[in-house]
């Protein structure tokens, strides 16, 4: 008696191991195919060709030198929030609060601004820098310190911090607002500038750029080549490795996320100082939840982050431009990049497993 | 290194894609405004054309950019919107919308974008685009920056930075004649006592504007409707359709009869078409969503101010640092009476008490007519010029009447007077 198997069309195989070119084929493949995708949707809407989409993708993003310093600072700011989540993903500790330590450290920027504002900027500066990164450090550290002692679920937890922040964020809006009842801080020090960041030259955006440069070679060399940068690494691999040891596993948690933390605080005091000059509870637009992509997708690797959060705000900005020349809804933008991100998620999927497809079937002699 | 040699291989690719696109497309990227201002513009391309070519002998040639806080699902950017196409095209401007620009370092990138793309007089309509739109128009003196509702223009100094608003509250009051006269059908029906008389009102914020919207509807009421009482919930946002329908759903449980609105989503009307309450808009008809309920909206029309900015630019002649559009200047509108809702004999009446406005009769803020704890008022000094301490520096009462948007073109009644209770004065 002979039982007829049926073999499926394909079965899903964990890929024992992947050369690096192999791949990094499979992730630019991806965003090819994304890149084709959104070109297509855009040619179906507008009704441009293809290659006349990114040609207003690329003039949206390039078109004018102050697009393009527009756009280095928001790759700046991505950045420099993506290289702050990376010490803690390194040693698998889930921060998805980046959002939250941005908001806080925001606000510790604004707060020191609007109380100390008679200060002059010198004077005023040194104390905002210490503050943003004391109340990102001190957000990082909170749930890290419940998980080294307790642990909880730093997923969650990290997620609830941003609620706090935002409502934090949402008290002291209404309680410096000007005028009174308007729900909105406005520019802080407008007349007298105390407390922004200085222009380099005639260029507002330089010192961000810079700062996050610096920050993220720093990170580089902390990770790659430090003591501390091993531990975290012993850490994400195991936790019994780690106390066997003798690391301390309870203070390199807390540290790495008061580092991360601190970082985000940063970006926070970019946003307030170097850029918007005031806080509201949208001020971190997301960024604490992209930099998880653009970290993840850079296999977190800072300098790799540079080009992958390039690719993101490239593609925002250039989508936003095509919305805005052709009349369509923001949304575009936001379906545009979607369509990106989708490709790159399910790129993973193919990195660790492969598809074996049924053979012919031969005749059996 | 070698993950950065791949990326940069591909970052190479694709800008080199990029790039040839660049060039291929130059045809069909650079004539950008034309292509933003919709089909109907581009067929009517050529005759204005014409005209700006014509006008150019006479005066400069004018490029306008608007800088939206959302875009047209807000009923309140769609009035902006509305008058912005409207006053471009019938003077034959070129111009340029950006929607969805937050209030922030946004506003002031899109506003020095839209100077590089050459244009010559830039708009904001949302408040909080304020303080960005000073910061760049202090930057570019050449061009000229107008603002809808903000209040900092005759404080700033700056001949190129401008405010404007209208005096809506008396559109507003006009609205609440309306209201008033639906209760008193509803009353005169049996279907609600004259005590039950109770108005709801979905406010934004705790904000001059706001209390000066629903106190001027909330006394178009009461003119007609004596026992009418009001109550006010706020939401602490200019647009959030959830939070406005919740407020809205609160206040009819409370047991109003009657909702109007100081908010910009559909919540609040789409609300009142679910529950069977009648609604008073604001910022143009909401019949659409609510066949049933809509009685009548008031809204400002932008349309004649943003034509009087266009043709100072144009004219080479200084834009008022506060303008402030009335009735007569036909910024204030009141939508058509929607005859299915609205009590018999609306329209006569609004037009009655309309004259009286227009002929000075009648003042929306007589101090006759309100009372604040208890007492009337004689003096009374508005914080005018807007500063962190929120110092009150003018006096605004004279010839008995609070003399609203006079000192400045943005509203600054921020009264609590007796018959209306706030819920949430949380923002």
């Amino acid at each position: 008696m002979r039982e007829k198997v049926h073999e499926p069309l394909f079965h899903i195989v964990k890929r024992k191991s992947l050369n690096w070119y192999r791949a990094w084929g499979i992730r630019i493949l991806a965003i090819l195919i994304a890149f084709a995708l959104d070109a297509l949707i855009t040619t179906m809407v507008t009704g441009l060709n293809p290659v006349g989409v990114y040609g207003a993708i690329f003039k949206g993003s390039f078109g004018t030198a102050r697009k393009f310093w527009v756009l280095m600072q928001n790759i700046a700011i991505l950045l420099c929030v993506s290289i702050a989540v990376t010490p803690a993903f390194k040693m698998k500790f889930w921060n998805v609060g980046g959002e939250g330590q941005i908001l806080v450290g925001a606000l510790a920027t604004a707060a020191c601004m609007i109380l100390l504002g008679d200060l002059p900027t010198a004077a005023l500066l040194p104390i905002m820098i210490v503050a943003s990164i004391a109340a990102g450090a001190l957000w990082g550290v909170i749930p890290a310190f419940f998980k080294a002692y307790w642990n909880t679920n730093e997923t969650l937890f990290t997620l609830m911090m941003n609620y706090v922040a935002t409502q934090l964020v949402a008290f002291f809006v209404i309680v410096w607002e000007v005028p009174k009842g308007a729900g909105q801080i406005g520019i802080i020090n407008q007349s007298t500038q105390n407390g922004w960041f200085p222009s380099i030259g005639n260029n507002k955006y330089l010192i961000n750029i810079l700062v996050v440069a610096a920050l993220t070679v720093f990170v580089y060399f902390y990770l790659r080549y430090s003591k501390h940068g091993y531990e975290i690494s012993v850490v994400g691999g195991s936790e019994k490795t780690a106390r066997y040891i003798g690391i301390k596993v309870e203070k390199v948690i807390m540290r790495t996320m008061a580092l991360s933390g601190a970082l985000c605080g940063i970006a926070g005091l970019l946003l307030v100082a170097g850029t918007n000059h005031t806080v509201t509870t949208s001020i971190s637009g997301g960024r604490g939840f992209t930099a998880v992509m653009v970290a993840w997708l850079a296999q977190f690797n800072p300098f790799a982050m540079i080009l992958t959060s390039f690719l993101i705000v490239f593609m925002e900005r250039g989508a936003s431009a095509i919305s805005s020349d052709f009349g369509l809804n923001a949304s575009y933008a936001d379906i545009l990049t979607g369509v990106i991100l989708f490709c790159i998620i399910a790129s993973e999927f193919f990195v660790n497993y492969q598809l074996i497809f049924r053979k012919k079937e031969r005749k059996e002699d | 290194m070698k993950k950065l040699v791949a990326w940069l291989l591909t970052a190479t690719m694709a800008l080199s894609l990029a790039a040839c696109g660049g060039s291929g497309s130059a045809a069909s990227t650079s004539s950008d405004a034309a292509e933003e201002t919709e089909e109907t513009a581009a067929e009517e391309e050529a005759a204005p054309a014409e005209d700006a070519k014509e006008e150019t002998a006479e005066g400069q040639t004018v490029k306008a950019g608007f800088i939206f806080l959302h875009d047209e699902n807000s009923t309140y950017d769609l009035n902006f919107m509305n008058a912005a196409k409207e006053a471009c095209e019938s003077m034959g401007v070129e111009y340029i919308i950006k929607t969805n620009i937050p209030e922030g370092q946004e506003c002031y990138d899109a506003a020095l974008e839209l100077a590089d793309e050459g244009c010559n007089f830039i708009f904001a309509d949302s408040f909080g685009h304020e303080d960005f739109m000073i910061q760049a128009a202090k930057e570019i003196p050449e061009v000229q920056f107008a603002h809808a509702t903000g209040t900092k223009a005759h404080t700033e100094g700056l001949d190129n930075y401008h405010n404007a608003f209208a005096d809506i509250f008396q559109g507003r009051y006009l609205a609440g004649v309306a209201a008033g006269m639906k209760l008193n059908e509803m009353i005169e029906k049996g279907e609600i006592t004259a005590e039950e008389a109770k108005i709801g009102y979905v406010g934004a914020f705790t904000y001059a504007e706001v209390i000066s919207g629903y106190t001027s509807f909330f006394l178009g009421a009461r003119s007609i409707c004596p026992t009418a009482t009001m109550e006010v919930t706020f939401t602490g946002s200019w647009y959030d359709e959830t939070a406005e329908k919740e407020g809205a759903n609160k206040l009819i449980s409370n047991g109003c009869k009657l909702i109007s609105q100081h908010a910009d989503s559909m919540g609040a009307p789409t609300a009142c078409e679910t529950a069977g309450v009648p609604n008073v808009s604001y910022n143009g008809s909401t019949e659409s969503v609510a066949p049933n309920t809509f009685i009548v909206s008031s809204r400002i029309d932008w349309t004649p101010y943003l034509t009087h900015c266009l043709e100072c630019v144009r004219d080479g002649a200084a834009i008022e640092t506060d303008w402030t559009g009335t009735l007569a200047t036909g910024s204030v509108k009141l939508t058509d009476v929607n005859a299915n809702v609205a009590a018999e004999g609306t329209q006569e009446k609004i037009d009655e008490i309309k004259a009286q406005i227009e002929d000075g009769s009648l003042q929306v803020f007589d101090t006759s007519t309100f009372t604040v704890e208890g007492a009337t008022l004689d003096s009374f000094m508005a914080d005018v010029d807007t500063d962190p301490a929120y110092e009150k520096d003018t006096e605004v009462i004279k010839d008995g009447a609070f003399h609203e948007s006079e000192f400045r073109s943005a509203p600054y009644f921020d009264l609590q007077i007796d018959g209306i209770t706030l819920l949430d004065t949380a923002f």
